[in-house]
């Protein structure tokens, strides 16, 4: 293919999987408030859409109550009033959602959705993806993701409000302090697979217990927490801490331009449940995914959806960490935790190329890498 | 409507903006440090409080609270109701227990015409009171939780509370504002679905209990938010005239169902729970430990509930029941009085004090021999606990000071009266 026809391919998946993501988005929104209602003896959002049932006796019957929900909720963004507060940083107040959103959406540019797959009579090789095969994938990801804290912090700061100034601050602060455990947790996977390209990760996990988390478990464990920092969500949603600051950062946003920062949360929700799945739990790999490579699609949306499933379950039982507590936990606690995993880790494979290990080891290992 | 940059909004240097707080804070350092008004309307202050921090970065420099956004005149209106009348007052006082506020103020009635409810009156009114605190410190242990941020607590929290408002209603009539107990006795006995309900309570509320210690007593962040916040020393608190919970957490054995026993309370069996550290999390302790010893008295109550009338034998200051009035004149008679003028009381004033979930609730009854109170002033245990807080909250941060506001489990319509 030449170079226009890959970027033109590109496009067009890109424009797909946007759409796809974009609803994915919303009915996270719903599984959120579903789950979470469940959660607390509550029954959650019944009313907006549902499919009327034959009714048996005095009981009406409703199937699927609050499927539309999430539809109801965007209308209602739409036609709200944004008023915009008096003495913002008017440029800065109107960028800053896009700077949320838009590295929420480019993170999924590089997630391997399923294997080496004809579609259509379109050959997507090595794997289906918005742009497969970058072998900087993960370096891309780290990138993204930084910038997506601009716009929390510019919003913040922008608002010409004291609590969202305060919102950006910790999220500035909060940011920085875990993105280097998450940086380093990322790079165990990377040195394991020997590849930054998340399709080559991808392949290394066939089988369950090839999975990367039974192996790194406290890397595992530390992305998975770091994710969630990175995230802002519970327990690590400081900057928009409601009891303490009331919204934080997007305090005086409203209508689409607050749900601009509500759509980067979710579908930054989405996108790292994704890399999570890739990075530990094998990502599209599944079985029969050799014979079938469509079912690439469905097993990776199962391990997103359960990622996002412990999401809602630990926002339900937590409170929240203090600010400075936070920076403790990430500076005194998972940071030397992941050093330590990182250099041991490294330690290994250079003791395994040299071939000094024990057998009982090696053979270990050839068990897990199948 | 405001349009963004016009020059319509002006800003107020912190001279003005101190003039205008009417607070009298002591700013220390205007230029380096942020003033931030908390409230009246937020999330975390309960109610209708304001706050007014100094701010460091984050480190609370000073705070001043600003209350009275809820003032009603509870107190002047009721020296202008028959002493019967002002009764649904004391309802809208802390409407998280009415039952303590009626108490109080029944109790000090009582007291200046010289009468004593039945047994039977006295123990109703002890069970009572004794849900009234499990369903008030549920309120609280669910607001504090979601303060911070432990949502789950506070839906579980009111799914129980809605079980003792069902009660409530069975009883009074009300889910919140009951008025239930009246001078010399009840408005009506108990109804008989009364005691399997709360004896139904009494079987899965430990339960439940023990889930909302699971989620929270051992919680490592919930230690990390409450153990050493919001420190009071016992002599700090008792000159700040702390009481309930929040004087109890310090250490200090101070229950007036204990001190000074008023309904019965010194016929049954229990214990005060007392902190050691004075920390959100030693209040934290005592108030889950208050609710366990409410069951306990709760159930020593329904056990031995006294048979026998629930209004004691005197038409001067009881209303006759309904079923007299269509054959005996007399008791039309008094009816009529009773509602049209009420009764009057003897020259004198006296002070009653309850044990209310938030501390000690006081109720000061002045009578000038006519059927109206000629001053009522009521010592709420809010309105003095709230004044600690600039003590304990200088040099926490800010997420503290929620965590403080909510272990002082303050009810602003007490406050403001």
């Amino acid at each position: 293919m030449t170079p226009g026809q890959i970027a033109l391919r590109a496009v067009i998946v890109g424009f797909i999987m946007a759409l796809v993501v974009v609803t994915g988005f919303a009915y996270t929104t719903l599984l959120e408030r579903k789950l979470l209602a469940r959660l607390q003896a509550r029954v959650g959002p019944n009313r907006a859409g549902y499919i009327p049932l034959p009714q048996r006796g005095k009981q009406e019957r409703k199937l699927l109550g609050g499927i539309l929900q999430p539809a109801a909720d965007a209308v209602k963004l739409f036609f709200k009033e944004d008023p915009t507060p008096a003495k913002v940083d008017l440029i800065v107040y109107n960028l800053a959602p896009m700077l949320a959103v838009i590295p929420a959406i480019l993170i999924l540019a590089v997630i391997p959705w399923a294997g080496e797959i004809n579609i259509f009579g379109a050959k997507f090789s090595p794997y289906f993806a918005i742009a497969p095969g970058i072998n900087v994938g993960i370096v891309f990801i780290l990138a993204i993701t930084s910038i997506g804290v601009y716009g929390i912090v510019l919003g913040g700061w922008a608002s010409n409000s004291k609590y969202a100034v305060l919102g950006g601050i910790r999220a500035s602060a909060q940011m920085i302090s875990y993105e280097l455990a998450m940086g380093l947790a990322v790079l165990i996977p990377v040195m394991m697979a020997d590849s930054m390209d998340l399709g080559v990760i991808t392949a290394q996990q066939p089988h369950i217990w090839n999975w990367y988390v039974w192996r790194q478990p406290v890397a595992a464990l530390i992305f998975w927490i770091t994710a969630m920092a990175e995230l802002q969500r519970h327990p690590f949603d400081l900057l928009e801490a409601e009891q303490e600051l009331s919204a934080g950062f997007n305090v005086e946003y409203a209508g689409m331009r607050f749900g601009m920062f509500f759509m980067a949360e979710y579908m930054k929700m989405v996108s790292l449940s994704a890399i999570a799945a890739v990075l530990f739990f094998g990502g599209y790999q599944g079985p029969f995914v050799e014979q079938f490579p469509a079912l690439g699609f469905l097993y990776l949306a199962i391990k997103i959806i359960i990622g996002l499933a412990v999401m809602i379950w630990i926002r339900a039982s937590w409170p929240r960490f203090r600010y400075d507590q936070l920076m403790q936990f990430g500076w005194k606690r998972l940071l030397p935790i992941i050093v330590l995993n990182f250099i041991i880790t490294g330690a290994y494979f250079v003791l395994l190329d040299a071939g000094v290990l024990p057998s009982f080891v090696e053979s270990l290992h050839h068990f897990f890498t199948g | 409507m405001i349009s963004a940059g016009s020059d319509t909004i002006q800003e107020l240097t912190v001279e003005e903006l101190r003039a205008k707080m009417g607070t009298g804070m002591e700013i220390q350092d205007p230029e380096e440090h942020m003033l931030l008004s908390m409230g009246p309307q937020h999330p975390s202050t309960h109610g209708v409080l304001r706050l007014l921090v100094e701010l460091d970065g984050e480190t609370i420099v000073n705070l001043a609270p600003d209350i009275g956004f809820l003032h009603t005149g509870v107190e002047k209106t009721m020296e202008s109701k028959t002493f019967t009348k002002a009764l649904v007052l004391t309802d809208r006082m802390d409407y998280l227990s009415p039952w303590s506020n009626n108490l109080a103020y029944i109790l000090a009635v009582e007291k200046l015409l010289g009468v004593e409810a039945t047994p039977r009156a006295q123990a109703i009114r002890v069970i009572l009171a004794e849900l009234s605190r499990i369903s008030s410190h549920l309120v609280w242990l669910g607001t504090h939780a979601l303060d911070l941020a432990a949502m789950s607590v506070f839906l579980y929290c009111f799914r129980e509370r809605e079980y003792l408002l069902d009660i409530y209603e069975m009883v009074g009539g009300q889910r919140m504002m009951v008025s239930y107990f009246r001078p010399g006795g009840l408005w009506r006995d108990l109804p008989d679905e009364f005691e399997p309900a709360v004896r139904h309570f009494l079987d899965f509320f430990p339960a439940r209990m023990a889930d909302y210690e699971a989620l929270l007593k051992n919680n490592p962040i919930w230690l990390r938010r409450t153990k050493g916040i919001g420190v009071i020393s016992a002599e700090d608190a008792v000159s700040w005239g702390l009481t309930g919970g929040s004087l109890r957490g310090s250490g200090v054995n101070y229950d007036v169902r204990k001190a000074k026993p008023y309904s019965g309370y010194e016929n049954y069996d229990f214990d005060v729970p007392l902190g050691q550290d004075g920390d959100v999390y030693s209040r934290y302790r005592v108030r889950i430990g208050e609710m366990w010893q409410s069951l306990r008295i709760i159930e020593q109550a329904l056990d031995n509930l006294p048979d026998g009338p629930v209004n004691i034998d005197n038409r001067k200051i009881v209303p006759p029941p309904r079923s007299e009035l269509g054959h005996s004149m007399e008791a039309v008679i008094h009816h009529f009085k009773l509602w049209t003028e009420g009764f009057d009381a003897p020259k004198g004033f006296v002070y009653q004090s309850v044990e209310s979930p938030r501390g000690e609730i006081s109720c000061y009854l002045r009578g000038d021999g006519g059927p109206k109170p000629a001053r009522v002033h009521f010592r709420g245990p809010s309105f003095v606990n709230l004044a600690s807080i600039a003590n304990m909250a200088k040099g926490q941060f800010v997420a503290d000071l929620v965590a403080i506001i909510g272990s002082l489990d303050i009810v602003l319509g007490e406050i403001d009266r």
